[in-house]
């Protein structure tokens, strides 16, 4: 049973992730990214972590992928174009990723000590996960909630019409006479 | 019985393909999903190896991975749209400014 879901899940993983490099439309690549996260969540819930596998799907395959869709679609991006890309990522890039494959293959299989995994094995439940949280790494954990702060305030900052823009165009947005007083006293 | 080396595997097979993405693909959105691709393959082997030695930490380091993963996309996507805004093109070849 754990064989089957795991051959194929871990199939549907691999098949999303290289569907996610042959698409050429980004909406294709975000939708098969989806597939590979859904299908890792399985996977968390196969190695005995149920929580990460139900925040994976709300964390990543909700909302960071519905952020990716929506950026996709409100600029309207297209097919891209095939062009060659850089030499030195053709040259040194690929070689270099096989041989780091290569090695990492190589150091896993000749491993000693690593056990295996199955079913029947007891899960990390999630009062024991916030035992651990919101003792130990509390502080861990308020600090993030700082960076997210932060990322929000930057992702408004960013994103807020007029900042970023063109010269030449002209932000209808821009010129508010609330701002503009501000700004000159 | 599934030997966890398996797991590692294929968080390595997906860690590389998302450093092949980064390195093949134009578009700045996808070139960004190959990123969020890598982080998804190290975060498999932090469960794996959680599972393997009985540890709830990794669980909670990827946790943590998961929360600046969600920052990094949206301060990511925000700068896309800036630049988009600016240069009204999202091909990695063409935002060049700061290139020799």
């Amino acid at each position: 049973m754990h064989l089957i879901l795991f051959i194929v899940f871990a199939g549907l993983c691999l098949a999303g992730a290289i569907n996610l490099l042959l698409q050429s439309h980004p909406i294709n690549s975000a939708l098969s990214l989806v597939v590979v996260m859904s299908s890792l969540a399985v996977l968390y819930l196969l190695l005995g972590a149920e929580f990460l596998a139900i925040a994976q799907i709300i964390v990543y395959a909700g909302a960071i992928m519905v952020l990716f869709t929506f950026v996709v679609m409100l600029l309207n991006a297209g097919r891209e174009e095939r062009t060659l890309g850089s030499r030195a990522g053709k040259i040194i890039g690929f070689p270099a990723v096989a041989v780091f494959l290569g090695v990492m293959a190589t150091v896993i299989l000749k491993a000693h000590g690593l056990g295996s995994a199955s079913l029947s094995d007891p899960i990390t439940r999630t009062d024991d996960l916030s035992q651990v949280l919101f003792t130990e790494l509390l502080l861990p954990f308020e600090v993030t909630s700082v960076l997210i702060l932060i990322a929000i305030l930057g992702a408004v900052a960013l994103a807020r019409a007029g900042s970023g823009d063109h010269p030449t165009n002209k932000d209808p947005f821009a010129g508010t006479p609330g701002g503009e007083s501000r700004v000159s006293k | 019985m599934i030997p966890i080396s398996w797991y590692l595997l294929l968080s390595a097979a997906l860690f590389c393909l998302g450093v092949v993405g980064f390195l093949i693909k134009r578009n700045l959105i996808t070139v960004f999903m190959s990123i969020e691709l890598m982080l998804n393959g190290v975060n498999l082997s932090f469960v794996a190896f959680a599972h393997q030695w009985h540890l709830v930490k990794g669980q909670i380091f990827v946790f943590f991975v998961m929360v600046v993963a969600a920052a990094e996309a949206a301060v990511g996507l925000a700068i896309i749209i800036a630049v988009f805004r600016a240069r009204s093109t999202l091909a990695v070849d063409r935002i060049d400014l700061m290139k020799l």
